[in-house]
């Protein structure tokens, strides 16, 4: 029980630093650091929500990006509209509106392509949920009138009562504040009723269908929750960057979102949080380092970054925070 | 509707086609008999691109160029398998996915090394470059018409090699059961490694076929490697056949109904309303027809007999 411990206590102080730090340079002046860690929190809730599905329900999905790219899109357009005084129907600044919009259109999306992904496995179920988000990044493409290729700027922040998305801090501390929500939710979720059918199923689905779940429904639930998380994440995404493109939910996207979730250690709580952080983290310590030795090798650090990242999976398969349950805490 | 325009942009489906089935057959090869999944087959399509741009330069022939490169592609296939590929099977496919996502992000940063930011136009020979007069009022690039040719030539080749020869025959043991081909003495490594040649092979050849029209770049066969997907699920993932109806059918569909649909809308549409949901539907077109298929066969059209 002791690794247990040291697990739980590690997880902490990740979540507790990732609640200090940041304000810190904001506060002390260090804007660069304070955006990037806004841009970390935000892809770590997308990562949560893809480690309900992938560490805890065995769904490899490789589409997940496509829900941020949606949230986003829900905040941009109606801001658009806004912006050009037309389609008044929803033209909006108003933030839970534009969120309502997010969290809703990703969860039907996830529904109607959850519904017809989750009927295969295995590698078709990889490539299929990859095929559908390349869709509607080829969708947004062909969307000229909102850039298309391009992407959209968003002139205006969504309009929150109470939080202003203008001041960096308050931005955080909203991100933040989703993260622990996003966090716990998970937890919550995993440890219900419905939680241990859904890691049941990953363990043995046939085992579960015998005994007399419907695994098919509770994996779409399990689905649609995650695919409703992310695109959260990806309107909060769009309002800190302010400016959207397909690009957000290319395939390589998602890729990345499940390298942050097998990084940290999937099938853990705080696990996608440390792998996001360790991600975002790696890309800056590694374009920084070739940068000191040589500045025009600085652009080449994917090549250290992709070594990095297969000598992840081929030597660590549990993940950092795997190491830090010992043997006991291993499944 | 014009008749002209139709077969024009039908040869360029097919054209299409053959590409996607060049690229296409090599992933389900690899899938079908070591159950490994490579991301990165659409950087192999790359580097054929690439290390053929590089020898047509040197021996100032095109052709010379492809042929050389051959050989350099069955080399980088092995050593893809002996350097990773081989340390993989045993694992799931996730760590598949993840490892060879990994082997992209390498590959994009060499080419940007070796060969720099920009594309680099390979040269075609003077009389591949002109047009022909297929059928009166019918024109085509000569050399679109030599890719068609030589794809449905390897196409060919590749159903004689697979249900004829020797290695053929160890190819489809291996993918209905390996365990057993291995225990009548049969180096299963080896062919392994020969398999994952043999589909770099494939894969670089559609790279090389492609880089006089488009230009060989970073990162160019990231797009069209969901498409290969797109073709060996609807397809059946191990089977040729498949693949092969498959690669034609999409390969027409993306290219008819990117210039046919806005006017098939207009049929029963406003023009104005047609003009905007036909560039929308037609990007769409090739996963609304996965998903129908799949909502119907959840295998792919000819799944493979044995898994």
């Amino acid at each position: 029980m002791a690794s247990n411990r040291s697990h739980r206590i590690f997880s902490i102080v990740i979540m507790v630093l990732l609640g200090i730090l940041p304000p810190i340079f904001i506060w002390i002046g260090e804007p660069f650091y304070a955006d990037l860690a806004t841009r970390l929190v935000c892809l770590a809730i997308a990562a949560v929500s893809l480690n309900l599905i992938l560490g805890y329900g065995g769904m490899v999905s490789f589409g997940h990006a496509v829900f941020i790219g949606i949230g986003a899109y829900a905040v941009g357009i109606p801001s658009y509209h806004a912006t050009y005084c037309e389609w008044d129907a929803i033209a909006s600044y108003n933030g839970l509106f534009q969120f309502g919009i997010a969290i809703s259109l990703s969860a039907i999306f996830a529904l109607i392509v959850g519904a017809i992904c989750l009927r295969t496995k295995g590698v078709y179920f990889i490539m299929i949920t990859m095929a559908f988000s390349q869709m509607m990044f080829f969708f947004f493409i062909s969307q000229e009138t909102y850039g298309g290729d391009d992407g959209l700027t968003i002139d205006i922040r969504s309009e929150l009562p109470l939080i202003s998305m203008d001041d960096p801090l308050q931005m955080y501390l909203l991100c933040y504040a989703s993260l622990v929500a996003a966090v716990l939710f998970v937890r919550m979720i995993v440890r219900s009723r419905f939680g241990m059918v859904l890691r049941g199923g990953m363990g043995n689905e046939e085992r579960m269908r015998m005994i007399g779940y419907n695994v098919y429904l509770y994996r779409l639930i399990a689905y649609v929750i995650s695919g409703a998380m992310a695109g959260y994440a990806g309107a909060l995404l769009g309002n800190f960057t302010t400016f959207i493109s397909p690009e957000m939910m290319d395939w390589t996207r998602s890729g990345e979102l499940m390298f942050m979730v097998i990084l940290g250690g999937g099938g853990t709580s705080v696990g996608p949080v440390l792998g996001s952080i360790l991600f975002i983290g790696l890309e800056f310590v590694i374009e920084n380092t070739i940068a000191l030795i040589n500045h025009d090798w600085a652009k080449y650090w994917h090549l250290p970054f992709g070594a990095f990242l297969i000598g992840v999976v081929l030597f660590v398969p549990g993940g950092v925070i795997g190491l830090f349950k010992g043997k006991g805490g291993k499944k | 509707m014009d008749y002209v325009l139709l077969l024009t942009q039908t040869l360029n489906g097919l054209q299409l086609g053959v590409l996607l089935f060049l690229l296409a057959s090599g992933l389900t090869l690899v899938f079908g008999i070591m159950d490994f999944v490579n991301l990165a087959h659409g950087s192999l399509y790359m580097m054929g691109a690439f290390i053929c741009a590089t020898l047509t330069f040197a021996t100032g022939n095109f052709f010379l160029g492809i042929l050389l490169a051959i050989p350099v592609m069955a080399l980088l296939g092995y050593a893809v398998e002996f350097g990773l590929a081989r340390w993989l099977y045993t694992r799931d496919h996730l760590s598949h996915v993840l490892a060879t996502f990994g082997l992209i992000l390498i590959f994009d940063t060499l080419v940007q090394i070796i060969w720099g930011e920009a594309g680099i136009v390979v040269p075609l020979p003077e009389w591949l470059d002109g047009q022909v007069e297929i059928l009166p009022r019918v024109v085509f690039p000569i050399f679109r018409l030599l890719i068609i040719g030589s794809g449905l030539s390897i196409a060919a080749g590749l159903f004689w090699l697979v249900n004829y020869t020797r290695l053929g025959m160890l190819i489809r043991a291996g993918a209905s059961n390996r365990t057993m081909v291995s225990a009548l003495g049969i180096d299963i490594q080896m062919l392994f490694g020969l398999v994952f040649a043999l589909g770099a092979v494939l894969a670089g050849i559609a790279g090389m076929l492609i880089s006089p029209i488009t230009e060989a770049e970073i990162g160019m066969g990231n797009g069209i490697i969901i498409t290969a997907f797109v073709v060996i699920i609807v397809g059946g993932i191990g089977s040729m056949k498949g693949t092969f109806i498959a690669a034609m059918l999409i390969g027409l569909i993306d290219t008819l109904g990117r210039s046919f649909l806005d006017d098939a809308f207009k049929l029963f549409m406003s023009s104005n309303s047609a003009e905007t949901a036909a560039p929308a539907v037609s990007a769409m077109l090739i996963y609304i027809l996965m998903a129908i298929i799949l909502a119907v066969r959840p295998q792919g059209l000819f799944p493979p007999k044995v898994r």
